[in-house]
């Protein structure tokens, strides 16, 4: 499986603010990765040193093969990035503005088709001064990714989206990783982390604290069940390895259904609050 | 999600990077589109200097005695000269506010090349003040009776003096772009020297009238020389006389506008951020 970034004992402070403790990724190529976390945790500060916009204290980064502290035309055109904030808007139209970017790149794709691709199709004769924030949100992906990019950087991109928009987004992006474009992107919601990534990396305080496929994320795939029922008005709750035994054995004792019979297992939910909860 | 199958991982053909000199018109193209959309901006930039000449030019109508030769007429080549140092405001306000609202961090975020950026500002600035000098021209023309010089030689001088004053000043407001701390402040920050710098150096008060040493503390700068070129083209040898050295120095004016341009080159080199300070 090829690399599109290797990362080794990053780390990156501001004044008393150890923004990044000592990180260490692999991200694959063709793959869609999440860097997901609190506010704070530091996902822009790492992204963005992979993207070549910060440097770093120490360590070592391997982006499409270069070290992003070094960056050249070529790798740039290799690279689409989506900023966490960005306030320019000016009296141009979506679709003058995203063919200009396209004439930055040697293999741009097509303007109209990457307006269409992020629902702005209607919009592309308007002044991105008029649009409203989730628009102008669309025109950044647009220009993220009308360079053709074989790796895409993007730094909360649903923020403030309403769930409709999201949900278009989330299969804008699945489009992209379909075409074998890699994506890296930063999130601080978990359900967009499950519903869109391969692999999860959790960040806290500058440290990764769990990676892993999203539904063996901190264990949860092997984590103990909970068999709960009640039994003459009393509530009774079993964890265990072994759930369909037990509730097997339930049947039997009750010779049918079981009242009030759940199984569960730790939510995502649960298990991502458990992992950023800072060390007491 | 997780299937992986379906993708299928094209690596770009090596392709050729957009030419840098191509890109710098396009992006000249895209800021004037811009400029020119922005219309209390426009109105501003060229009603201003407009005001000042009908205002100036209205109050002060006498005759300067034994040149056949009106105050006004002084006024125009001045306000040519402010025309042409436009570009220390604009892009001292203009680079402040793209550093300050992302601008400059998207464009570095993509292959555009810096050289690209300084190219598309400068050639704005050039059709920006190229069209205020046309107006002030225009108007001094038909209100004032200012006289077009009908030799070549006073053409070309007016070609030199215009080429290097535009590009020295547009240089010394790239550097001083980094001076102020955000966007907002920019245009306070840049605004109070070249009004300085306009009072000192002969736009509005001559030369002659001011104290020595404020003369000479104009004289290290482009204004001072710029106004004196112009006057040389639109006064012609009956205005010499009206100079300090009874000369208009032209070879001077040529010697500290060129150092301008080298100078305030080493400047930008040496003090150009790219990215505002809350960047790190
Ligand atoms: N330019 C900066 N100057 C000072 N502190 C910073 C800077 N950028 C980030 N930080 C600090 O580093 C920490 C991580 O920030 P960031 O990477 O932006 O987190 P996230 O993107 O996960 O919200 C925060 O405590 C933040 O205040
Ligand atoms: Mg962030």
């Amino acid at each position: 499986m090829r690399t599109a970034v290797t990362v080794r004992g990053l780390t990156k402070r501001y004044g008393d603010v150890q923004a990044v403790g000592g990180i260490d990724l692999d991200i694959h190529a063709g793959e869609v990765f999440a860097i997901l976390g609190p506010n704070g945790a530091g996902k822009s500060t790492t992204v963005e040193i992979m993207e070549g916009y910060r440097t770093r204290d120490a360590g070592e980064v391997s982006v499409l093969g270069a070290d992003p502290g070094r960056p050249t035309r070529e790798w740039r055109s290799r690279i689409g990035v989506v900023l966490q904030t960005s306030n320019d808007v000016a009296e141009v139209t979506v679709r003058e503005t995203v063919r200009h970017f396209a004439g930055y790149y040697p293999n741009p794709k097509d303007p109209d088709e990457v307006i269409e691709q992020v629902g702005l199709s209607d919009k592309a004769g308007k002044r991105i001064r008029q649009l409203s924030g989730g628009q102008r949100r669309r025109v950044d992906v647009a220009l993220g990714m009308i360079g053709g990019p074989e790796l895409l950087f993007l730094d909360e991109p649903t923020t403030g989206f309403d769930p409709e928009a999201r949900r278009q987004f989330w299969d804008l992006i699945q489009g992209l990783a379909h075409q074998g474009t890699t994506i890296v992107l930063t999130t601080h919601y978990l359900d967009e982390a499950e519903a869109l990534a391969d692999r999860v990396a959790v960040v806290a305080g500058g440290l990764i604290v769990a990676e892993g496929e999203p539904k063996t994320l901190g264990g949860r795939a092997t984590a103990k069940a909970k068999v709960s029922w009640s039994d003459e008005g009393e509530h009774h709750t079993l964890e265990t390895d072994t759930p369909t035994r037990t509730v097997l054995e339930l049947t039997h004792r009750f010779d049918g259904e079981v009242p009030e019979l759940t199984v569960t297992r730790p939510s995502l939910e649960d298990v991502y609050l458990q992992l950023i909860e800072p060390p007491a | 999600m997780t299937q992986t199958t379906a993708r299928t991982s094209a690596p770009a053909p090596a392709a050729k990077q957009p030419s840098a000199i191509r890109l710098g018109l396009s992006r000249a193209a895209f800021e004037t589109k811009m400029f020119f959309r922005e219309k209390d901006a426009v109105i501003f930039t060229f009603a201003f200097p407009i005001v000042l000449l009908v205002i100036f030019g209205s109050i002060f109508a006498d005759d300067l005695e034994g040149t056949g030769l009106n105050v006004s007429q002084l006024y125009v080549a001045g306000l040519i000269g402010s025309a042409a140092m436009t570009g220390f405001q604009n892009l001292g306000i203009g680079i402040a506010v793209d550093r300050d609202d992302g601008t400059l961090k998207r464009l570095l975020g993509t292959p555009l090349p810096r050289t690209s950026y300084f190219i598309g500002k400068a050639l704005n600035t050039l059709v920006v003040s190229f069209f205020q000098v046309v107006i002030l021209l225009a108007i001094g023309v038909t209100l004032f009776g200012l006289k077009l010089p009908s030799e070549v030689s006073a053409w070309l001088t007016f070609v030199w003096v215009f080429v290097l004053g535009v590009i020295g000043s547009s240089l010394l407001g790239i550097a001083v772009s980094s001076l102020p701390r955000s966007g907002k402040s920019a245009s306070a920050v840049i605004a109070m020297p070249f009004v300085v710098l306009q009072f000192i150096s002969g736009v509005f008060i001559p030369v002659s009238q001011l104290p020595a040493w404020l003369a000479n503390i104009a004289s290290f700068f482009p204004l001072k020389w710029m106004c004196q070129g112009f006057r040389s083209v639109f006064l012609g040898d009956a205005g010499a006389t009206l100079e300090l050295t009874k000369s208009y120095e032209l070879d001077r004016v040529a010697l500290i506008l060129g150092a301008w341009v080298v100078g305030g080159l080493v400047l930008c080199l040496v003090t150009f951020r790219w990215k505002s300070r809350r960047d790190g």
